[in-house]
């Protein structure tokens, strides 16, 4: 359930969607959706790290993010990631952002 | 799935005459519709009810809170009684209100966990009055939005303006939508419904769009929409683009930008793919990714097409170029079988 709006059955973020005819998905193959599902931990972590916010797979079938005071929130849906890494930040996270763009700009 | 057409377009652009003309169509024959209001227009349909606006929105910013309390409920009605054989239909077309922005229902659709496994986007169609859409377009976001999410734009009233005015505002919406196709309210109805839908419309134009800078669209003598600084402006990229990277990136610029990010079309060349993936997204909502089964004529490399208000496409090309680089080397995009 959502933790924000209180929805049903919300994890149908676009980037892994239900796998179907004529859709582009990678959780067809169960080794596919883990290993998909680590390497979008790691990239979002990348970002996240900015202000100092990690993100971890929690039981295979949630999120949880804990923040610099250790303050942490766990949520079903790739959707919430920002929102919920906001309200943990209590600042937002701006892909436009100069600095941003040179945080995840580091090799 | 069966398909939703919303029709949309300002007050008084004719939607509801151009609905009544294509329910005598037997093509929509099987179609139920769903109306916002009964106007002084009479609609005969053996299947059509009536909407209430009550757009239920949560202040948490969360995309999938855009629920349309009457529009999911009128919706599963329809559903229902059809799952108890009462009534049939191969279609649905919602016909919003004037002053509505289209998001609202296509979000609904994407997120209601009932209605998106009956139901799916069948398309936007927005009337746009040929005599008065310049006014409208300058002055009323809501027509721009409108503009922009619509898959088909149907000029309406063609006949009491003259054919230069016509051609030259046909020509403006293109610029401000490049991704949607225009034709008349006089056009046949297979010209205004066919192939309309997420999944059909709209890839090979890209190629067409293809070119670098954003489009002010200044000039041309039909100014219309500079004074709301609306930007069309596509990013091209020529290596492969990582699908992890790119989705942490697209759904952060739509959560931090949906509200000023009308329209996102496109093609994406994906490390690993012999075939492009087709995005398409409006506002905070992206649908679900379509694989291709081929590349459209022209050169085969990733196109994004923004239609935006407020943010510079420069920016939008360095945030996209650096977060490209997010996804950790050592980690295979694919599994091998």
């Amino acid at each position: 359930m959502c933790s924000l709006c209180g929805i049903l059955g919300c994890d149908d973020h676009w980037t892994h969607a239900v796998d179907r005819p004529g859709v582009y998905t990678r959780t067809g193959d169960s080794r596919w959706r883990r290993a998909e599902a680590a390497r979008r931990v790691a990239a979002a972590n990348r970002v996240l790290s900015w202000r100092r916010v990690k993100l971890a797979e929690w039981e295979r079938t949630s999120y949880v993010l804990t923040g610099a005071t250790g303050a942490s929130a766990v949520f079903d849906s790739f959707s919430h990631l920002w929102p919920e890494a906001e309200a943990i930040a209590g600042r937002a996270f701006d892909p436009l952002d100069d600095a941003l763009i040179d945080w995840v700009s580091r090799p | 799935m069966t398909p939703v057409i919303l029709l949309t377009g300002f007050l008084g652009s004719g939607k509801t005459t151009l609905l009544q003309r294509l329910l005598t169509d037997p093509a929509l024959s099987r179609a139920a519709v769903l109306i916002n209001e009964f106007g002084e227009i009479g609609l005969d349909h053996h299947l059509l009810d009536r909407i209430d606006d009550n757009v239920v929105l949560m202040k948490s910013g969360c995309i999938c809170c855009t629920v349309r309390g009457e529009v999911a409920d009128a919706l599963l009605n329809l559903q229902s009684m059809r799952a108890r054989g009462e009534i049939d239909f191969d279609r649905v077309v919602i016909e919003t209100t004037g002053l509505a922005d289209p998001y609202p229902v296509l979000q609904t659709l994407r997120a209601h966990p009932v209605l998106r496994s009956h139901f799916d986007n069948g398309g936007v169609l927005t009337t746009v009055d040929a005599v008065n859409a310049g006014a409208q377009i300058a002055h009323r976001a809501e027509a721009v939005r409108q503009i922009a999410a619509a898959d088909r734009i149907i000029l309406t009233k063609t006949d009491l303006g003259d054919a230069a005015a016509t051609a030259a505002l046909k020509a403006t919406l293109l610029r401000l939508n490049p991704a949607a196709s225009v034709v008349t309210s006089a056009d046949a109805t297979e010209a205004i419904i066919d192939g309309l839908g997420a999944a059909q419309s709209g890839w090979t134009d890209l190629a067409a769009m293809a070119e670098e800078g954003g489009h002010h669209h200044h000039g041309h003598g039909h100014d219309l929409n500079a004074d709301l600084g609306v930007v069309t402006f596509s990013l091209t990229v020529q290596e492969a683009v990582d699908w992890t990277a790119f989705g942490v990136w697209l759904t952060l610029l739509l959560h931090r930008y949906g509200d000023r990010i009308y329209r996102v079309k496109g093609i994406i060349a994906l490390e690993g793919e012999d075939r492009p993936v087709a995005i398409h997204g409006v506002q905070h909502l992206v649908h679900a990714p379509v694989h291709l089964t081929h590349w459209p004529d022209g050169p085969r490399h990733s196109r994004l097409v923004f239609i935006l208000e407020g943010l510079e496409p420069d920016q939008i090309r360095r945030s996209f170029r650096a977060f490209m680089g997010l996804s950790p080397v050592d980690a295979p995009a694919k599994v091998p079988a």
